[in-house]
């Protein structure tokens, strides 16, 4: 939605959001970014830490090649310009879960540059209107992560486990192109459908492997930027929409209250669905940045610059890494559209949950079922019973197997449509039938017998005189009515389209 | 002073008779730029305190600002040097190779050895005061640094 459009309840003159984020995305590495000690979640406290990690003096930093790798592959799937030369800098502040009082980091010269992301919305709330936006990426940097502190008020402490210290991050900077929630939500869903697609980062949020802040700010129409505020602690892509639209409402409302807005940074409250101010950026923080002088350049390769006789080991080339990138979503969205004719709206829903595209893929090839039919029961039936019982797709006790079996019953006729959920709710209870047992055991299998079918249509006719009239006189749509009393007769096990056929051929006669 | 002593000291390790016996390290400036020095020319009492506060040191009194005001005059001697058209420097490492290290765990697994220099901790975490304890304002620090 047009931003202007956003509030337009505000009868003065309209509002313009401004949304940037930035989004610090763990890499997936086996060790960290300047040392040897494993990257690993929920581990005993300070069991995966090094000297160096440790900050103890006499450490060094030495660079994972992973880690260089995972950042290129990013920059490549987002446009970069990956810059061949890069430099290293560190970012002074204290803080107990930063042991050696400095992050490393690349202020001056980062690995990626001026890239693009497109990420889609739904109009209006309607997954049929589909709307491509890009925000612009300002850079990726390498950087280092800090601890963790567990804050004991108790007993007025802080405790610190370093397991995470020094575990490599790539930060992506966003240009304030987002005006809203929505948009701040979806371009981050994409950012993370990427970097699963490349393997560079396992981007789930609530392991804090993906971590967002919000800089947000309004102004009017014409006028210069307004005063942001950041936003931090959103654990989840809904809660990165709540916070950002409280964020401009609450701008918005400060200022035509006549107030200011402070340059602070705000925590996200999801039990209270607000931000309250977390610390005031007293006078100005001054990182004190300074080149790292342990580390020299980083220099990146490609095909043209890349020299003789140097060790593969240490030889990072752009251009390897570009051929070996996997399909990105927007390609496998476009394909899965080509391929089986489906909407685009279906192939986002596909993309959207882990496994699920795949799924789709393996029933068609088993079934004699159109895939743009097969598509509804996936999106449908298998999604919303996964969903009520809070399943993965790998965990569906319905494999692609069995529905595909299901499906091509119901593309034989055998069984109607009302039938073939029945059987899926009763296959969903895992107990190891096949469809066509479930179907012979329920008796929920179409009635072949064309006699039987007319004798039960007879039987109706004879019974509803009114309606019969009707439609001789030219009513046609009693008609339906009788075909519901037949399916009534029939425990819906009749060929609505054979029923009406019937019907119409004996009401002539 | 102390310069004398490490003179004297070097003259107590043995060498090669063959050698000098005085140290090449001249035992005051041999010479000095002139002044003034391009540079402000003193230290403000605001930025004396957001330095205090960056970098968590105490000047405590006027002879230690003192000695920060020429340590900073000493350094501002490189702004008299020309370099235009010179690309600058960030590490004398610059025409090194940056080393690429295997993706492989090697190292960690040493929680008692890490948590023997603590001085206090909890159940393996290492423990800290809580978030970060703010400095005295300016306002309420010694008066020294108004007075200088």
């Amino acid at each position: 939605m047009k931003a202007e459009e956003a509030f337009p309840e505000q009868s003065l003159a309209p509002w313009v959001p401004v949304v940037g984020l930035e989004i610090h995305a763990q890499i997936s590495s086996n060790s960290k970014l300047f040392s040897g000690s494993q990257v690993q979640f929920a581990a005993p406290p300070n069991s995966l830490v090094s000297f160096f990690d440790a900050s103890l003096p006499g450490t060094l930093p030495v660079l994972n090649r992973r880690c260089v790798e995972a950042a290129v592959m990013t920059g490549l799937a987002l446009n970069c310009s990956i810059n061949k030369k890069s430099l290293f800098d560190r970012k002074h502040y204290f803080y107990a879960d930063l042991p050696a009082g400095y992050q490393i980091t690349q202020q001056r010269v980062p690995i990626a540059v001026n890239g693009s992301l497109s990420y889609s919305l739904c109009i209006d709330n309607k997954m049929s209107q589909m709307v491509t936006k890009t925000v612009r990426i300002k850079q990726i940097q390498l950087e280092q992560d800090s601890g963790k502190s567990l804050h004991d008020d108790t007993r007025s402490q802080t405790l610190i486990d370093l397991n995470r210290a020094g575990v490599g991050l790539m930060e992506v900077v966003m240009e304030p192109d987002m005006c809203c929630g929505e948009e701040a939500a979806a371009a981050v869903r994409e950012l993370q459908l990427i970097l699963q697609t490349l393997g560079s980062s396992q981007a789930v949020m609530a392991e804090g492997q993906l971590r967002v802040d919000a800089n947000v700010s309004v102004h009017h129409p014409g006028e210069p930027y307004g005063v942001r505020t950041e936003v931090k602690n959103i654990n989840s892509i809904r809660f990165l929409a709540k916070a950002v639209d409280y964020e401009i409402q609450r701008q918005i409302e400060e200022l035509e209250n006549g107030g200011t807005i402070l340059n602070e940074t705000r925590a996200f409250d999801s039990k209270l669905g607000c931000t309250v101010p977390m610390r005031d950026k007293e006078g100005k923080q001054d990182y004190r940045f300074m080149p790292e002088p342990n580390l020299p350049p980083l220099i990146l390769y490609d095909a043209k610059s890349l020299p003789a006789n140097m060790n593969h080991q240490q030889v990072v080339n752009i251009d390897w890494i570009h051929k070996r990138l996997p399909d990105l979503p927007s390609v496998k969205r476009a394909k899965l559209v080509e391929q089986y004719g489906i909407l685009p709206e279906h192939s986002f829903t596909l993309l959207n949950e882990d496994g699920l595209a795949e799924f789709f893929e393996n029933v068609v090839k088993q079934t004699q079922m159109k895939p743009k039919k097969v598509i509804g029961w996936i999106i449908k039936d298998l999604l919303s019973h996964l969903k009520q019982h809070s399943l993965t797709v790998k965990e569906s006790p319905v494999s692609s197997f069995l529905l595909a079996d299901l499906l091509n019953l119901l593309v034989k006729k055998d069984i109607s449509s009302t039938a073939a959920k029945q059987v899926l709710a009763e296959l969903w209870k895992g107990e190891g039938k096949t469809p066509l047992e479930i179907v012979k055991e329920k008796k929920l299998g179409l009635i072949q017998d064309q006699k039987e079918l007319e004798q039960i249509c007879q039987a109706v006719i004879d019974r509803q005189e009114n309606e019969v009239m009707a439609i001789k006189s030219g009513n046609q749509k009693v008609l339906n009515k009788l075909i519901g009393l037949v399916q009534r007769e029939t425990q819906g096990r009749s060929n609505a389209v054979l029923v009406r056929q019937i019907l119409e051929k004996k009401l002539s006669e | 002073m102390w310069a004398l002593r490490l003179c004297r000291g070097l003259r107590a390790v043995p060498v090669p008779p063959v050698r000098a016996l005085r140290s090449a390290v001249p035992p005051r400036p041999a010479w000095q730029h002139g002044e003034p020095r391009p540079g402000p020319q003193q230290v403000t009492a605001e930025v004396l305190g957001q330095l205090e506060h960056l970098a968590l040191v105490d000047f405590r009194d006027a002879e230690g600002v003192e000695r920060l005001q020429k340590a900073i005059r000493f350094a501002d001697q490189l702004r008299e040097v020309n370099t235009d058209g010179v690309e600058p420097m960030d590490s004398v490492l610059e025409d090194r190779c940056l080393y690429l290290r295997e993706d492989d765990v090697t190292e960690g697994n040493c929680t008692e050895e890490l948590l023997k220099n603590a001085r206090e901790k909890v159940e393996e975490y290492f423990v800290a005061p809580p978030g970060n304890i703010p400095l005295p304002k300016v306002e309420d620090q010694e008066t020294f640094l108004q007075g200088s």
